[in-house]
């Protein structure tokens, strides 16, 4: 037997957990925090309460030890919501603590990994620059050794829960004529001398989640908090992107869908020339269109699970599934609006908040131009993925099985 | 302590329909939403009081999926009777088979929701309670349990009426004991490992229960006409639904 894409009872109870979460704890504000842009960091505290920070966490280490395709339900549902919550997901849990999962020392996971995975810290992750992103080895942020500590020098922008998290995974160079192969990973918390963070106001979407910045002044980070050796920083970022694109994927599914749910709700209600709009060839169009890419990103969203649940690299699938994804998503939004019509051009729908949140997802965690060049690097053969010193991990479930 | 905890898999609310042959489709059940209220009491006695929480359903295979929420919720152990000859089984038939198989779990407590709400008779608790010869407290809004008793609060006309039974005790709760919890991931991945039992007639010394009520019809009645979906600026919105009111002599 090949492939079965049957879904599990924990499956299924995943998904109706996850609603019910997101009915009562999200769904009746998030119109009103949204327009007041505020984070509420009482409800990722219930996330927390719930298991979801810990979800893909195995148990040894305090979280929930599930699978990959549940973690991407979790992230589905949570945007199907609203985005701010899934990224609470994407920082906290894809990039920063998987990230401890596969690259740190057994005293590391205690220390900084268990209680990000029993939801008692919550975490992010700082490889973002004013004056860099993409070109992610530009970094200024600098690393100097000093006796038994590093440090660190610079500024962080475009971090999520910069203002909210406890837990930093920061990157920094100990010598940037190196390059990438300078860049060095470090694990800072909150409330370190010369650690400070601001918001970042003014955003087009996710405006019930917090960005903002990092300022290190002279912040002293003991040996023992680098995360894997020096200059291998870059390996691991790469690492916790494969982990956080797969989350921002799984959830662009969750926002087309919602996209659907409320274009076919609407299309059922709402009547034109004495019929309800959905019986309108070019509203059918719209329709028709979203469910394909909903359903053809979910399919790859569990391929990149299926790999990764066997410890497999998927670096490759993962861009594949968040390139289509988040593409994707931006459409659903924009013809979710078309759908509505005047309607949908109002806070009254959520179509709009939709769209607006949709753009952030083929900007970050690389943009759709970068993930069109990595795809067509592997097909031309300019690209293959070189073995790591820690490979990623198997999910607790796929370990139990063998 | 050992606490069971009556759970019924129904349609969800809002999907239900009538199948080809007359009766409510049940390929698709979960947990009934008036069981979850008990349920929820029952886990926080198992937490506070350290009673054991199992769970009994009788239904087709798609039941197990109402009994696994509720493992994920905390439940320890389930029990579903199922058997292709209860199929059709009328009120009378599944209060035997429920108390059949309550003797076997033997409970010192048993917890039922007011009713269902596929069903809607409402009745099963007490009849289970009658036929076993048990103390039944109905309509409760708090539950605790004692050595050797349980105690409930229940509204009455005019107040608040507290009521004491000996153990074992059949006691039917109401949504005021409090909102059910989420199954958390934990929870979830910890139910994993717990199976469910699923018992047949043979297995309880039941023949098939005689069936003495009978459906005889059924229709979907058609839909209502001439709903009026009012939209627009708040004060015009007010401005038509009085006049509607209105029209109509409403105050």
């Amino acid at each position: 037997m090949a492939i079965d894409l049957s879904l599990t009872p924990e499956h299924r109870l995943v998904t109706e957990s996850v609603r019910d979460f997101v009915a009562a704890e999200i769904a009746p504000h998030i119109r009103g925090w949204d327009e007041r842009g505020e984070a509420h960091r009482e409800v990722f505290e219930r996330m927390g309460a719930e298991g979801y920070l810990g979800a893909p966490i195995w148990e040894r280490w305090g979280g929930a030890g599930m699978d990959y395709i549940s973690f991407g339900i979790l992230c589905e549902e949570l945007e199907r919501a609203d985005t701010a919550f899934r990224v609470v997901m994407s920082v906290h849990a894809g990039l920063n603590s998987l990230t401890l999962l596969q690259w740190g020392t057994e005293d590391q996971k205690e220390r900084w990994l268990r209680p990000q995975a029993e939801g008692r810290k919550l975490a992010t992750f700082a490889l973002t620059e004013p004056g860099s992103g993409t070109d992610a080895a530009a970094m200024t942020t600098t690393a100097r050794r000093d006796g038994d500590s590093y440090v660190l020098n610079g500024a962080k922008l475009w971090i999520s829960l910069a203002d909210l998290a406890d837990h930093f995974l920061v990157f920094a160079t100990v010598d940037r004529s190196l390059g990438h192969r300078g860049i060095t990973a470090f694990l800072l918390r909150r409330g370190m001398p010369g650690l400070e963070t601001h918001t970042i106001h003014g955003k087009m979407g996710i405006h019930a989640g917090n960005t903002g910045g990092i300022y290190l002044t002279d912040v002293r980070v003991p040996v023992e908090d680098r995360l894997g050796e020096e200059g291998e920083g870059f390996r691991i970022a790469m690492s916790a992107i494969d982990q956080g694109r797969f989350t921002v994927a799984a959830g662009a599914v969750g926002l087309a869908q919602a996209c659907l749910d409320a274009s076919v709700r609407y299309a059922r209600e709402r009547r034109t020339f004495g019929e309800e709009i959905g019986r309108h060839q070019l509203v059918k169009q719209m329709i028709a269109t979203m469910g394909q890419g909903i359903e053809a990103g979910r399919l790859l969203c569990w391929q990149a699970a299926w790999r990764k649940d066997r410890g497999l690299r998927s670096t490759r699938e993962t861009s594949l599934a968040k390139w289509f994804c988040t593409d994707h998503a931006v459409k659903a939004a924009l013809d979710a609006v078309q759908v509505h019509g005047a309607y949908g051009y109002s806070s009254e729908y959520p179509v709009e908040r939709y769209l607006r949140n949709s753009k952030a997802a083929v900007i970050y965690e690389g943009t759709s131009q970068l993930h069109t060049i990595i795809q067509a690097d592997y097909l031309l053969g300019y690209r293959e993925d070189g073995a790591l010193r820690c490979p990623p991990v198997p999910s607790q479930p796929y370990l139990d099985a063998e | 302590m050992k606490i069971c905890v009556l759970v019924k898999g129904v349609p969800p609310v809002g999907t239900e329909r009538l199948g080809a042959d007359g009766r409510i489709e049940r390929t698709t059940l979960e947990p009934n939403g008036a069981d979850e209220y008990v349920l929820e009491r029952a886990l926080q006695l198992a937490e506070s009081a350290g009673a054991e929480v199992s769970l009994l359903t009788m239904g087709p295979e798609s039941a197990t999926d109402a009994l696994r929420k509720g493992l994920a919720m905390g439940a320890s152990s389930a029990v579903r009777v199922g058997d292709p000859r209860l199929a059709g089984t009328d009120l009378r038939g599944t209060v035997a088979v429920l108390a059949a198989a309550l003797r076997r779990i033997g409970p010192d407590l048993i917890l039922a929701g007011t009713d269902s709400s596929d069903g809607g008779a409402g009745v099963a608790g007490p009849a289970i309670a009658a036929r076993l010869g048990l103390p039944c407290l109905v309509n409760a809004s708090a539950i605790e349990v004692a050595a050797g008793s349980v105690t409930i609060r229940r509204p009455v006309a005019g107040g608040l009426e507290t009521l004491r039974a000996p153990l074992p005790a059949l006691v039917v709760g109401t949504q005021l004991l409090g909102e059910p919890r989420y199954p958390s991931l934990r929870g979830i991945m910890a139910a994993r490992s717990r199976t469910i039992e699923t018992w047949s007639l043979a297995d309880l010394g039941l023949d098939a229960p005689a069936v003495s009520t009978i459906v005889t019809g059924s229709a979907v009645p058609p839909p209502r006409a001439g709903a009026e979906i009012v939209r627009g600026d708040a004060g015009a919105v007010a401005d038509r639904i009085l006049a509607f009111l209105d029209a109509r002599g409403l105050p």
